[in-house]
């Protein structure tokens, strides 16, 4: 053996890579049947929130977050440049130590305002606030009640703290009292529920839920991540519809929804909120946002608040696309809209895919969504509607979505 | 209750759950023997916990991979709730 040769591992190692063996296959037997890969579409251009050119082709978009159409707002994209010209590109630093720029503080006013709440906190992603908030305030002995249909970001940061995690059924008031009921007396109970559930589009009961958390003495966080902007009458979100916000500890948002930019804050009246900063690791161990996102993202919020003629169209597009889509003869994953999301619900991957093809060549985007990231093992289309949709953008919708089926074989 | 009632009940429980009628010993494992996918997983833990009215947290559910694991948890758990 030469000492500057290495040396070769006799035993036979297991390939870290092997447990992704079901996914390539998956993947491998998609794509071999000559369909366009779903999952690496490119945006070439983009002409405005609700038209890009994909692959090669003018498309309307009906797959974004970009609810209210933000993403080209003339005084967001002014605020920006003026913040990039006069802050720089970026902070370099942590919010703790050099990255707290007056941007940050004044996007973090505007939070307090829109909410009407003392206190909110800025992350560099809607993820990154989960993880955080969840995970920073449910500690050992704790409890953490959730839906179980709730988003990733929700799921790791459970496991990233110490807590018990105990998740009910999707939506269900009886099955989450009953687990609530039987925690030990004096533990410390966290409620984690979503206002908009993002696969199917579906709301949470929260005025019931709320009400049965706090009678267990939980405290309650709610993920109003696709709610923000467009649901309730000063766009708070579901807990504003329903009635219950003063009952809600923590509300969790984004600003890359409805917002139209990237980040993620919690929104709190609880007195002792500020030490959030120092103790949740999320947010004191990555850099802070950059200045033009945050001057983007604050001036966004401003706009969003006075935005209810905006509201008020987006209610009727989610209103023609799901009537429409239903006469068509197409399974939805909600009997009536709820939401600016309208899940369709495919019978299988195969058909799925193909469904989703025969959309982008008519000229038209939409998320292909399947497990594990959808509930029941379900493949979906799900369709997410703008603002800044026109009236005859949602009929056009609806024909290339007929003739789409029609070739097949959905309807 | 003892031992042998908890697994009693809990071979009742799984019955409708076990589509395939495989023949259940403390070895059974649920993700591989019995094929349960995490849907499955929920709603047969749902009827143990209203059964006993305990809670399985999904950090001890972490630790059962086989049929004789969950019936020693479920012993235990309803012998001492915390």
């Amino acid at each position: 053996m030469q000492a500057d040769q290495p040396e070769t591992r006799e035993a036979a190692g297991t390939d870290l890579f092997s447990k992704f063996d079901p996914i390539i296959q998956m993947r491998e037997k998609l794509l071999g049947t000559g369909i366009e890969d779903p999952f690496s579409l490119v945006m070439e251009r983009v002409l405005s929130p609700t038209r890009a050119v994909c692959n090669g082709r003018e498309t309307i978009l009906l797959g974004t977050y970009n609810y209210m159409g933000m993403t080209f707002d003339p005084d967001v994209i002014e605020a920006g440049k003026q913040a990039l010209a006069d802050f720089g590109a970026g902070t370099t630093g942590s919010r703790v130590l050099n990255g707290t720029y007056q941007g940050h503080k004044d996007v973090e006013q505007a939070l307090c305002d829109f909410y009407d709440m003392d206190h909110a906190m800025v992350f560099s992603t809607g993820y990154q606030a989960n993880l955080g908030i969840i995970s920073t305030i449910a500690g050992k002995g704790d409890y953490i009640v959730l839906d179980i249909d709730s988003h990733a970001s929700i799921y790791d940061g459970c496991k990233m703290g110490d807590a018990e995690i105990v998740p009910f059924k999707h939506n269900d008031i009886e099955a989450m009292e009953k687990r609530l009921k039987r925690i030990p007396d004096g533990a410390g109970i966290l409620v984690v529920l979503e206002g908009v559930y993002s696969m199917l589009g579906d709301v949470a009961p929260l005025k019931e839920m709320v009400a049965v958390a706090k009678k267990h003495g939980a405290m309650v966080l709610v993920d109003e991540a696709h709610s923000m902007g467009f649901i309730g009458e000063n766009g708070r979100g579901v807990a504003e519809q329903a009635g219950v916000m003063d009952d809600v500890d923590f509300i969790i948002g984004t600003f890359s929804k409805s917002v139209g930019t990237v980040g993620g804050f919690c929104v709190s009246n609880h007195p002792k909120f500020e030490i959030m900063r120092l103790v949740c690791r999320p947010y004191t161990f990555t850099a802070s946002l950059p200045p033009s996102v945050v001057a983007t993202a604050c001036t966004s919020i401003r706009k969003l608040g006075q935005a209810s003629n905006k509201r008020a169209h987006l209610w009727e597009n989610s209103k023609r696309l799901h009537g429409g889509l239903k006469d068509l003869g197409f399974t939805l994953g909600t009997e009536t809209p709820e939401s600016a999301i309208i899940a369709v619900i495919m019978p299988d991957l195969e058909k799925g895919a193909a469904m989703w093809e025969a959309l982008l060549k008519g000229g038209l985007y939409v998320n292909l969504a399947r497990p594990p990231a959808t509930p029941a093992n379900m493949t979906l289309l799900r369709c997410s509607l703008c603002a800044e949709h026109s009236e005859s953008e949602v009929e056009e919708i609806l024909e290339i979505f007929e003739n789409a089926g029609k070739s097949v074989g959905i309807i | 209750m003892d031992r042998a009632e908890v697994d009693r009940r809990i071979r009742k429980l799984i019955e409708p759950f076990n589509k395939k009628g495989v023949t259940i010993t403390d070895e059974t494992t649920f993700a591989n023997d019995l094929e349960f996918d995490s849907l499955t997983v929920m709603d047969f833990v749902a009827e143990i916990e209203d059964e006993f009215d305990i809670i399985i947290s999904m950090n001890q559910q972490a630790e059962i991979e086989n049929y004789g694991q969950l019936v020693d948890a479920v012993y235990k758990l309803q012998v001492d709730p915390s």
